[in-house]
């Protein structure tokens, strides 16, 4: 149902839409950056890297917009929930472009070394998984859908699991050929920042579940007792 | 617009620790006549917090309120059924004395309605019913009243004077004052800010808070900051029914129901 | 010119004519009040000597005063109005606050309008049989009884119309406390409407002070000084109606002061009755 007083819907979901529009840009930063990596490519990574400035600027935007709907409409109950979520996610996606954009830095010092092409598919793949992963949290996030937001969390494990796979890889190449080792090394953050990533597409699922249901995720992992009330 | 959808039967009321309930109204009915303006109401009361009846007009919370202290006596034609258990009595049963269950229950009102007598006589009125106190042990009761609904620094003065000359925030306050001079144990509040201004509210807000400690208290308020910032449990009301009740806070961060979802995020139609 | 202009001056004319008629109509009512009042000085102003308050009615052609008529019309007003005040602010709180819309207290109040506005002279009447014929004998008490008759309803009706004006939320925060109903109507309401009844009283008195053919049948009239209630008694009004009759100059002029008199004695009332009641307000 709509406010009674429609210009409060239209302050809400201007904040709803910079969301969006901020996710989207995210989303391509995070992709574009492992693309740069795989493809040697240091002119998308430059891209990159110039885009991240739009995604500061866009979360000092949302939080200006968040700050002002509080003090001008005091909301209450799901307008407060909703809020507060987008000024979180903003900040999430803000730390998301910063990581993405230190893959972009790092993938034009990539570019200059030796490939270490195995390698490098790896990273794209745990790449490719972390990205699924922001597009599948993002998604929930404009649908409002709280059962995708839980799968994305609780499946925060495999990229841990990724990261740790990637750790043991590099140690192996290092070992095996010190010439590697600078690539490797850089590799090696990158993936850091991949894991990290990931972490902030979990938190974006626990504020969104908080959002719409407004209680928190627990830690324990078979978290569904919250949502079963819900649901019933 | 939540992907969630409420709970089919879409009331909640919370159970709350029985050995706190002050006062526990139980399946009350209410009519004007042979308007009914409240179904089946159970709701308790908690001692020693403050409880806030929320709703769109007309929903019944005053209505609720005026059962409470059997205000509805007065009229012919008013009449409740059900159960108001206060101390393990209920009084709705006939042969309640009324003016010993008043003494216990005081009400404040919406617009202050000091009575035409100096501010010590309106602070003395109730006291004078139920108790023969000298003049000093009078003037005591007067000044703690005061006091207590932190009035006394701006009246120690003119205390002879009349209380209509007062302005409309401590005229209030004075009715706190003269209320809670005899003694009750239940304070009901009837939207006393509404007539108010911001800084009288806060005033009078404080008093609350400040009473809280010593009284069971119910405010009725169509201000839903002043719900959020005084009390501890909230009830929300349509239709004359109590559609949720629950801890203040959960009925602000995440209410249960659509409706008072609905109404509290002011999506009022 | 736009049509909506022409609609603004034809508002401002509408407006124009209304508050004209307004004024001429007051225009109209003061001039009268003013005729009357200056007449009344005019001519009574010359009567007025010591002799009014110190001697009783003369015989046409001697010398005299109205003494006789004041100690009358005083007794006689008072006793009238103690009675009208007691009934009618009894009356005036029952209809108000016990009554309601009940069938009895629909039926009274209606009764109370149809006495309201019921000629004088058959009260006076009424009076007649009930306490004059009875008792082979005109009085004082039946003059007093019939003023009290025409006063009551007026302080009735006001009694209620001013206790209906005070906030139910005033009447219910008194019995939040556990306030019995009387004590409320005693320390709270009476107490809080004095003004308006005080008003209500004064308009009775303004009432009852002229009043003449009712004390035609009850009190009659007395060309002696009286203070016996239980015999005919002189009256300002009964003097002033007898010598204005009468062919004689000097009971004419007689009637004059004493007319300017009654006249002064209620405007005297007035004034202190309001003092009264806004130093009540101030306190």
């Amino acid at each position: 149902m709509e406010h009674t007083l429609r210009a409060y819907d239209e302050d809400l979901d201007a904040i709803t839409a910079e969301l969006a529009r901020m996710g989207g840009l995210a989303e391509a930063e995070v992709a574009d950056s492992i693309r740069a990596i795989a493809r040697r490519n240091v002119a998308l990574a430059q891209t990159v890297i110039s885009r991240d400035a739009g995604l500061d600027a866009m979360e000092m935007d949302i939080e200006r917009k968040a700050i002002r709907l509080i003090a001008l409409r005091q909301p209450v109950a799901d307008d407060l929930r909703r809020t507060v979520a987008a000024m979180k996610v903003s900040m999430n996606l803000e730390r998301i472009g910063d990581l993405a954009k230190n893959i972009a830095k790092r993938a034009i010092v990539i570019a200059q070394s030796e490939p270490v092409t195995p390698l490098t598919a790896s990273i794209e793949r745990m790449g490719e998984l972390v990205t699924s992963r922001l597009k599948d949290v993002l998604d929930a996030l404009s649908s409002r859908e709280v059962e995708r937001a839980v799968a994305v969390w609780s499946l925060d494990h495999e990229v841990d699991e990724h990261y740790d796979t990637i750790f043991r890889e590099l140690l192996t190449y290092m070992m095996g050929d010190p010439r590697t080792i600078t690539a490797c090394a850089h590799l090696l953050f990158v993936a850091k920042n991949l894991e990290r990533i990931g972490d902030h597409a979990t938190n974006i699922a626990e504020i969104l579940h908080y959002e719409i249901t407004g209680v928190e995720l627990t830690d324990e992992r078979p978290k569904s007792d919250a949502l079963q009330r819900h649901d019933s | 617009m939540n992907a969630l959808a409420p709970a089919p039967a879409d009331t909640s009321v919370a159970a709350i620790d029985k050995s706190t309930v002050k006062l526990d109204v139980q399946n009350l009915d209410f009519f004007y006549g042979r308007n009914q303006a409240l179904k089946g109401v159970s709701i308790p009361f908690a001692a020693n917090s403050v409880t806030s009846l929320i709703g769109p007009s007309g929903c019944g919370k005053s209505t609720l309120l005026r059962a409470l202290n059997r205000m509805y006596a007065l009229y012919p034609g008013q009449k409740a059924t059900g159960k108001i258990i206060f101390d393990g009595e209920d009084i709705l049963k006939p042969g309640v004395d009324l003016a010993m269950l008043r003494a216990k229950i005081g009400m404040v009102f919406q617009k202050p309605t000091p009575f035409p007598m100096s501010i010590h006589d309106n602070v003395a009125f109730g006291v004078r019913l139920y108790e023969t106190l000298g003049k000093a042990d009078m003037a005591g009761r007067v000044e703690e009243s005061l006091r207590r609904a932190a009035l006394w620094d701006e009246v120690k003065d003119k205390l002879h004077t009349s209380g209509l000359g007062l302005s409309g925030g401590q005229q209030q306050r004075l009715c706190v004052a003269r209320c809670i001079a005899v003694k009750p144990e239940i304070l009901l509040l009837d939207e006393p800010t509404s007539a108010l201004d911001p800084i009288s509210s806060a005033k009078l807000e404080e008093t609350v808070t400040q009473l809280k400690a010593d009284y069971t208290i119910v405010i009725v308020t169509h201000n839903l900051g002043q719900a959020a910032r005084l009390s501890k449990f909230t009830g929300f009301m349509y239709l004359g029914e109590l559609v949720e009740f629950g801890e203040t806070e959960g009925m602000f961060t995440h209410p249960l129901t659509t409706r008072a979802s609905d109404y509290i995020t002011g999506r009022f139609g | 010119m736009t049509v909506s202009q022409t609609r603004v001056i034809q508002r401002k004319i509408t407006n124009l004519v209304f508050v004209g008629f307004c004024f001429a109509v007051t225009a109209i009512a003061l001039t009268a009040l003013a005729l009357i009042l200056y007449s009344l000085v005019s001519q009574g102003l010359g009567g007025l000597n010591l002799d009014i308050f110190t001697k009783d009615t003369p015989a046409a052609g001697s010398p005299g005063g109205l003494l006789n008529a004041i100690i009358g019309s005083i007794l006689m007003s008072g006793l009238g109005m103690v009675i009208a005040v007691t009934i009618g602010i009894l009356a005036g709180t029952w209809l108000a606050e016990y009554a309601g819309m009940s069938r009895y207290g629909v039926v009274i109040r209606f009764l109370n309008d149809v006495l309201l506005s019921a000629p004088s002279i058959l009260v006076g009447l009424f009076v007649y049989e009930i306490l004059v014929h009875p008792f082979k004998s005109f009085s004082g008490i039946a003059g007093a009884v019939a003023l009290a008759l025409l006063a009551a309803p007026v302080i009735t009706r006001t009694t209620e119309d001013v206790l209906k004006l005070q906030p139910i939320a005033l009447r219910e925060s008194g019995f939040a406390l556990g306030t019995p109903v009387w004590t409320v109507i005693r320390t709270i309401l009476w107490r809080g409407s004095t003004s308006g009844l005080l008003t209500g009283a004064l308009l009775a008195f303004a009432r009852i002070s002229g009043e003449t053919a009712p004390l035609l049948f009850t009190a009659l009239n007395n060309q002696f000084r009286s203070f016996d209630m239980t015999s005919p008694m002189a009256s300002l009004p009964a003097v002033i109606y007898q010598d204005a009759l009468t062919p004689y100059p000097d009971l004419n002029k007689l009637a004059w002061a004493g007319a300017l008199l009654i006249a002064a004695s209620v405007l005297m009332i007035t004034i202190i009755a309001r003092i009264l009641s806004t130093e009540q307000k101030r306190s």
